[in-house]
């Protein structure tokens, strides 16, 4: 059963509470793809974003209104000149009366959590720095789910896997089902070893290899991730390890006919545009899902409360 | 163990402070070269329990619930012995709150709750012993040099 006021972390998630959201999200999607719905009608959702984002704002954006709701938005523009003179908190405090939730994006590690503290209204946090990103690890639970199964998995978490918030926290919640998990990264971007025990406190099976071949014919799931060049101080290395770790029609023979490939978005080289058109390539699907599980997660936080 | 220093009339007796956080705990009590305190500071004594020792004797003061507080967070396992009248009246062993609220900053830098916002930092006590606090906030763990961090 779901029972929270606030959305801040994967880390507070059950598995109950995680399948009651993809349940929700299941039910919700026909609505999603644009079925009347006014379940959320007259209720306004405000949306903070003190830093650039187009998908996620959007998808916050395009779920509201697929329940009937509408939205009011603070962009990265307004959002920074009122870091600038005003607390956070007292922001919160403003926004939080016009609105019936809100959701934020911030640079500062931790601040969803402070907003939620300070507002009167449920708080979804829409990533805060390098801290979390719940909304879009439940988006890729309920894509397994969907198009793959999260019983029994084996994925392969592909990229960088050192400073990638969305793969630390899918791992995390990954492990609540017990999933096969094998690490693919270059040396020098491996999961931060608490991560890594923590995983393994859980009872998870995690592997660790620098060969993205070695296991691709071996997994349910491919999630790729974006290796960014800023991190390698040197150019020559980069490109080096972005060609080891690119994904293209001539890796994918002999892999299962049922894996999926899944990707955060933006893609830069990491997967061939050829790759899009085989029956593999599930990123553009697992955006759109991003719709359903926010719609799901604004309905049980607004819609179906009391208070 | 002998008595290496004269025993004191009144005041606290802090005992069994891990080997090497004897300057910390002063550094907690605010007494550095300024104090005219009498104080007594043993540093590596033998101890019964646990090999290598600290202790810190503070003449006529008697020590708050804060400050006790941050000594069970560089020193878990210490005791507090209250002295009157050259008699131990009173003996506790320092306990970390569960939840630690506005003594110790997150050593994370880009953590909201070292900006100016209205708050106190909070961190969970996720094991006492070895000490293991985690950022209410941003959720990132300390396990080290918890010292450097006091407020
Ligand atoms: N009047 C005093 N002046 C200075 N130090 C004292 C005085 N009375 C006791 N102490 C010191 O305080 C500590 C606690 O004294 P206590 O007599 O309870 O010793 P203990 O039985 O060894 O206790 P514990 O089991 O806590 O080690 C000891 O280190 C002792 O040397
Ligand atoms: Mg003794
Ligand atoms: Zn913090």
């Amino acid at each position: 059963m779901f029972k929270k006021r606030h959305v801040l972390s994967m880390r507070e998630f059950s598995r109950d509470e995680i399948d009651s959201v993809l349940d929700l999200a299941e039910s919700l999607e026909p609505y999603a793809r644009g079925g009347k719905c006014e379940a959320l009608s007259g209720k306004i959702l405000a949306l903070l974003f003190f830093e650039p984002s187009t998908r996620t704002r959007l998808s916050f954006e395009t779920a509201m209104m697929r329940l009937g709701g509408k939205t009011l938005s603070l962009g990265p523009a307004e959002g920074s000149a009122i870091a600038k003179g005003e607390s956070l908190a007292d922001t919160i405090r403003v926004i939080g009366a016009y609105a019936d939730a809100l959701v934020i994006r911030h640079p500062k590690e931790g601040s969803a959590r402070l907003a939620s503290q300070f507002s009167p209204v449920p708080v979804l946090n829409a990533g805060d720095g390098a801290g979390h990103h719940p909304t879009q690890t439940l988006l890729d639970l309920y894509t397994i789910r969907k198009e793959s199964s999260l019983e029994d998995l084996k994925i392969a978490l592909v990229g960088d896997l050192k400073y990638g918030r969305t793969v630390h926290s899918l791992a995390y919640a990954l492990a609540l089902y017990g999933a096969d998990i094998t690490l693919v990264s270059p040396p020098t971007l491996e999961m931060p070893a608490p991560i890594k025990s923590d995983l393994a406190g859980k009872g998870t099976m995690v592997r660790e290899t620098h060969d993205l071949d070695e296991v691709i014919r071996n997994v349910d799931v491919l999630y790729v991730t974006r290796i960014q060049r800023e991190r390698f101080p040197d150019p020559y290395e980069y490109q080096k390890v972005a060609k080891s770790y690119r994904i293209a029609p001539e890796n994918l023979d002999g892999v299962q006919d049922g894996l999926i490939i899944m990707h955060p978005l933006p893609r830069v080289d990491e997967i061939a545009p050829e790759v899009d058109e085989t029956g593999h390539a599930l990123y553009f699907k697992q955006s759109f899902y991003g719709v359903p599980v926010r719609m799901a997660l604004l309905k049980m936080l607004v819609g179906d409360r009391l208070d | 163990m002998k008595l290496r220093v004269t025993p004191i009339g009144n005041g606290t007796v802090i005992d069994h402070i891990p080997a090497g956080q004897a300057l910390n705990v002063l550094k907690i009590l605010g007494i550095d070269r300024t104090t005219e305190a009498t104080i007594s500071v043993l540093m590596n004594v033998t101890s019964r329990r646990s090999g290598k020792k600290d202790m810190v004797k503070v003449e006529d003061r008697e020590l708050e619930e804060e400050e006790v507080n941050k000594i069970s967070m560089i020193a878990p396992g210490a005791t507090i012995n209250i002295i009157r009248d050259c008699q131990v009246v009173e003996k506790y062993t320092v306990d970390m709150p569960d939840l630690i609220v506005g003594v110790l900053r997150c050593p994370n830098p880009s953590c909201i709750s070292n900006t100016n916002e209205p708050i106190k930092s909070q961190l969970l006590v996720k094991s006492k012993n070895p000490v293991v606090l985690r950022c209410v906030y941003c959720e990132q763990p300390i396990t080290e040099k918890i010292a450097d961090y006091l407020i």
